[in-house]
């Protein structure tokens, strides 16, 4: 205390007597400085007290309890040549597995998953299963009430992961060497069919750590708890499978090289490139891109040190524009605003999740598109041009406030010497063959697929299969 | 609201439903409960001899299988008779007959075979006032093995000999209480009747274990590791129990004995069925375990509902009338030709029924590539297993195949006249053609 105020606080120690004075003393005391909020204009953190991050980051569909697994289980009428099975891009045969819950036994259940599916896990907490296995429920088309296929498939491998058990074993060592890069679902799936064959197998990785997509790419209340690394450390309990993370394809090893070194190649690389908007100005501060935002979300570990604009604008329509647009919400975000340039029906989120982005507080805004970035340094606006469904400029236009923007129209594919391209990504023939010979490729990088987890992951392990296949002759 | 008042062999109650003589009427207490929740009458839980009271096991008494949701379908137990003293019952008794003098109190006993047994509790359970007794000839477990309960109820000359007894020694009403587990209930019933029984009441609790524990291997319910057959009730013992009851009512030498209807009894409408294949009133004591007593009032308001919407001005008119439809295999119409028929609109695509054709029937029911499942005449034998497992009630149906209409199975052209089995030539003692 230095001596004026000293003098100040004597005065009014006279004037108002010692017990007040202890009082005032004690209030000034517990004054909580004035934090950040969502009004606070600009690029800031901890707009939010903790509860609210722990709140908000809670488990989207937390695990189902027993008994509310054996009611869903019990709902699943065992339908021939099922429906859910024929949508599941990885065939898992899902009415036995739902009778393996209702009878008790989720562990069978887990293995009947996983044999198909070595990623079920992931696949129970991310898939759109409202355009997939539970669209296509029998129960759906009755009552608009699907089977909860995908959270009774997460309540039977999460008992079978939790128990600590792999199921699966090693066949006899084949003294076969395959490199798998990229440690993404594709990449894991297929080093793990792999590695179930006898082969031994190296992953490669540019990251820190393996999991790709799943532990970078996917908003984090879907998958709390640190489960894509939990998942990766149960998957590699098969054994014979090497991750070395930190490896670039083109940076640490060129294709050439690990096709000379190795029987066999998988690349599981995704798209690791980020579509640009084509605009003046789009280097301003406070233009990211979504993919970026998302994976420090995941990798941070106080949500409450993660800055966030208090009007963010999001342009893109897939999948990763909603994990970037409710998640800046959740983040304390004031105003988010989702804009798509064609009618919602074009979007690449699923109607559940354009929902969720709605439940959330985000604004969608469709049939407009970016055409000027405003500001001084900084992003302060950004303008957009109504168009019409076949994407043909109206020449109306308007602006939205943003003090950031998270771009997130599309990833492509990065990568030199690679096998030839159809369009934009890896020409495939069958199961995930290549222009060149030894070397095979699915997941996002090869075309033909739908960017999916779970289509990813049936690549992935087809891909092996006829790896295995072609090896062995 | 249609006249739900019973007057069950000169018993009369505000309505037919009655609660079993079981646990929930042991005590005073819950039975005043019961009466002022509706229940139109009470069997006490049977009283035994007066002497050092019953003893019941002191680890769990019940058990049970589920269906969707936990739903309790059938139960089953190993609890004997009343365990309180007999003077205790009968003062309570007192009292609540004369407390609701509307209702009915039936007396429950089971003393051991021997008339001075019989002749000493009637006197006593006279005077409480009460409506009738029912003779516990059922219960199958415990009691059974020293000599009372299902033993005598599995023979007949004793049933005939108790009931004489009973009838000698009071004036009371006296229901007999029919076992099933008995090759053929009608002997029983017709020991009852010869022995002056004024009605028999089926069915008591079939001899079951409930489920054995795969890691203890132990019958359930369990106790110290071990289990005994218990007496099995609730919805699951309905079809049993129908069947049981239709057998007496349909019997010529039985006409006339007056039943009382239990077995899985759990909503009105399981009550109505009782009802019309020959049970004058009815008597319910799991829904009620399961549910607690205000179910009756469910029962109650859909009886009348459905009295209401038949015309039916008394209970008198429903009892009964499904009998003269119960007849022997024998006797069915084999030119009663149906077909299923696949209601595509609400058809789900489930396939259920094309799995249940396919792989366990007769090949009947075809599924294209977009799953659209259709019937197919030529092999379709009308056996309704497609109707029992498809999930969406109505979707599939049996459908009546018209006179002069050729059943594409059989080739043969389908005839409006009744022809059974006793005259069809495929017969070898059939009856010659008039």
């Amino acid at each position: 205390m230095n001596p004026f105020a000293f003098a100040l606080n004597f005065y009014h120690l006279i004037k108002k007597g010692i017990v007040e004075y202890w009082e005032e003393i004690k209030i000034q005391q517990l004054e909580v400085p004035l934090r950040d909020n969502s009004l606070t204009p600009g690029i800031v953190a901890g707009r939010l007290d903790q509860a609210a991050y722990a709140e908000n980051f809670d488990d989207l569909h937390p695990r189902l309890d027993d008994h509310e697994a054996l009611v869903a289980a019990d709902r699943c009428y065992f339908c021939h040549e099922a429906p859910c099975i024929t949508a599941c891009p990885t065939d898992i045969d899902i009415p036995l597995f739902i009778r393996q819950i209702a009878t008790g036994t989720p562990e069978a259940a887990a293995e009947t998953i996983l044999e198909q599916n070595i990623l079920g896990g992931m696949c129970a907490r991310v898939c759109p299963t409202e355009t997939l296995c539970e669209q296509a429920c029998v129960r759906e088309v009755a009552e608009g009430k699907p089977v909860l296929i995908g959270q009774l498939q997460r309540y039977a491998t999460d008992t079978l992961m939790e128990a600590g058990v792999h199921p699966f074993t090693r066949a006899g060592a084949t003294g076969k060497r395959i490199a798998v890069v990229g440690a993404g679902p594709a990449g894991l799936a297929c080093a793990h069919r792999l590695a179930m064959k006898g082969h031994d197998v190296t992953v490669f990785d540019g990251r820190d750590k393996p999991g790709g997509l799943n532990e970078y790419g996917i908003a984090a209340y879907k998958t709390v708890d640190s489960f894509a690394e939990r998942e990766v450390d149960w998957l590699l309990k098969i054994g014979g499978i090497t991750v070395e993370t930190g490896k670039r394809l083109d940076r640490d090893f060129t294709l050439d090289q690990l096709n000379t070194d190795h029987d066999a190649v998988f690349l599981g690389i995704g798209l690791g490139g980020v579509n640009a908007l084509g605009l003046e100005a789009e280097d301003k501060d406070g233009i990211e891109n979504a993919v970026g935002f998302i994976a420090g979300l995941r990798q941070a570990g106080d949500l409450a040190a993660l800055p966030v604009g208090r009007d963010v604008v999001v342009i893109g329509g897939g999948m990763t524009a909603v994990d970037a647009a409710v998640q800046a919400r959740l983040l304390g975000a004031l105003n988010v605003s989702l804009v798509y340039r064609r009618g919602r029906d074009r979007m690449n989120a699923s109607a559940y999740e354009q929902d969720l982005a709605a439940s959330r507080g985000v604004r969608i805004i469709t049939n407009a598109q970016p055409v000027a970035i405003h500001g001084n340094g900084a992003v302060r606006e950004v303008e957009f041009e109504y168009t019409d469904d076949d994407l043909s400029p109206t020449g109306e236009t308007f602006r939205l406030s943003a003090d950031q923007v998270f771009k997130a129209i599309g990833q492509t594919l990065v990568g030199s010497d690679l096998p030839d391209l159809a369009g934009r990504k890896i020409k495939v023939t069958g199961a995930g063959r290549t222009s060149l010979d030894g070397v095979w490729a699915g997941g996002d990088c090869a075309a033909g697929g739908d960017d999916l987890t779970v289509t990813a992951v049936a690549e992935g392990r087809d891909a092996a299969e006829d790896i295995h296949a072609s090896l062995m002759g | 609201m249609a006249n739900l008042e019973s007057n069950f062999i000169g018993i009369k109650s505000p309505n037919p439903f009655w609660l079993a003589s079981a646990p929930p009427t042991d005590k005073e207490y819950n039975v005043r409960r019961a009466f002022e929740a509706g229940w139109g009458g009470v069997v006490w839980k049977t009283l035994a001899e007066d002497g050092p009271p019953i003893v019941n096991v002191n680890g769990p008494r019940y058990g049970a299988i589920w269906g969707a949701d936990r739903r309790l379908l059938g139960l089953n137990n190993i609890e004997l008779i009343t365990d309180r003293p007999l003077q205790t019952n009968l003062d309570e008794m007192t009292r609540v007959k004369r407390d609701y003098p509307d209702r009915a109190l039936v007396a429950s006993l089971m003393v051991p075979v021997d008339e001075d047994s019989w002749k000493s509790i009637l006197e006593r359970v006279i005077e409480t006032g009460c409506d009738g007794v029912e003779l516990n000839f059922g219960c199958p477990h415990g009691m059974s093995e020293r000599g009372m309960g299902s033993a005598v109820g599995q023979v007949p000359e004793y049933v005939q000999m108790v009931t004489e007894w009973c009838k000698k020694h009071s004036d009371l009403p006296v229901i007999v209480k029919l076992t099933p587990n008995i090759a053929d209930i009608r002997k029983p019933a017709q020991a009852a009747r010869d022995g002056g029984a004024d009605a028999v009441s089926l069915i008591n609790t079939i001899n079951s274990i409930t489920s054995v524990d795969l890691d203890l291997f132990s019958p359930e319910p369990m106790i110290d590791g071990q289990g005994a057959h218990g007496g099995y009730c609730g919805p699951a013992v309905k079809p049993i129990a129908l069947n049981m009851v239709a057998e007496i009512a349909r019997d010529p030498a039985l006409a006339g004995l007056p039943i009382s209807g239990i077995g899985g009894v759990t909503t009105w409408r399981d009550a109505a069925e009782f009802m019309a294949l020959g049970a004058g009133n009815v008597q319910v004591c799991t829904a009620a375990m399961t549910y607690g007593f205000k179910v009756v009032q469910e029962m109650i308001s859909g009886l009348s509902q459905y009295m209401d919407e038949k015309g039916f001005a008394s209970t008198g008119d429903l009892v009964g009338r499904a009998v003269p439809n119960v007849v022997n295999w024998q006797d069915l119409n084999l030119n009663y030709v149906t077909k299923a028929r696949i209601d595509q609109d609400s058809c789900i695509k489930c396939g259920r029924c094309y799995a249940a054709c396919e792989d366990t029937s007769h090949q009947a029911i075809s599924m294209s590539e977009d799953r659209v499942f259709e019937v197919i005449d030529a092999e379709c034998v009308a056996c309704n297993l497609c109707v029992n497992v498809c999930p969406v009630d109505g979707c599939i149906t049996m459908e009546r195949l018209a006179a002069d209409e050729v059943d594409p199975r059989t080739g043969q052209t389908v005839s409006d006249d009744y022809a059974n089995w006793t005259t069809h030539p495929n017969n070898p003692v059939k009856c010659a053609a008039e």
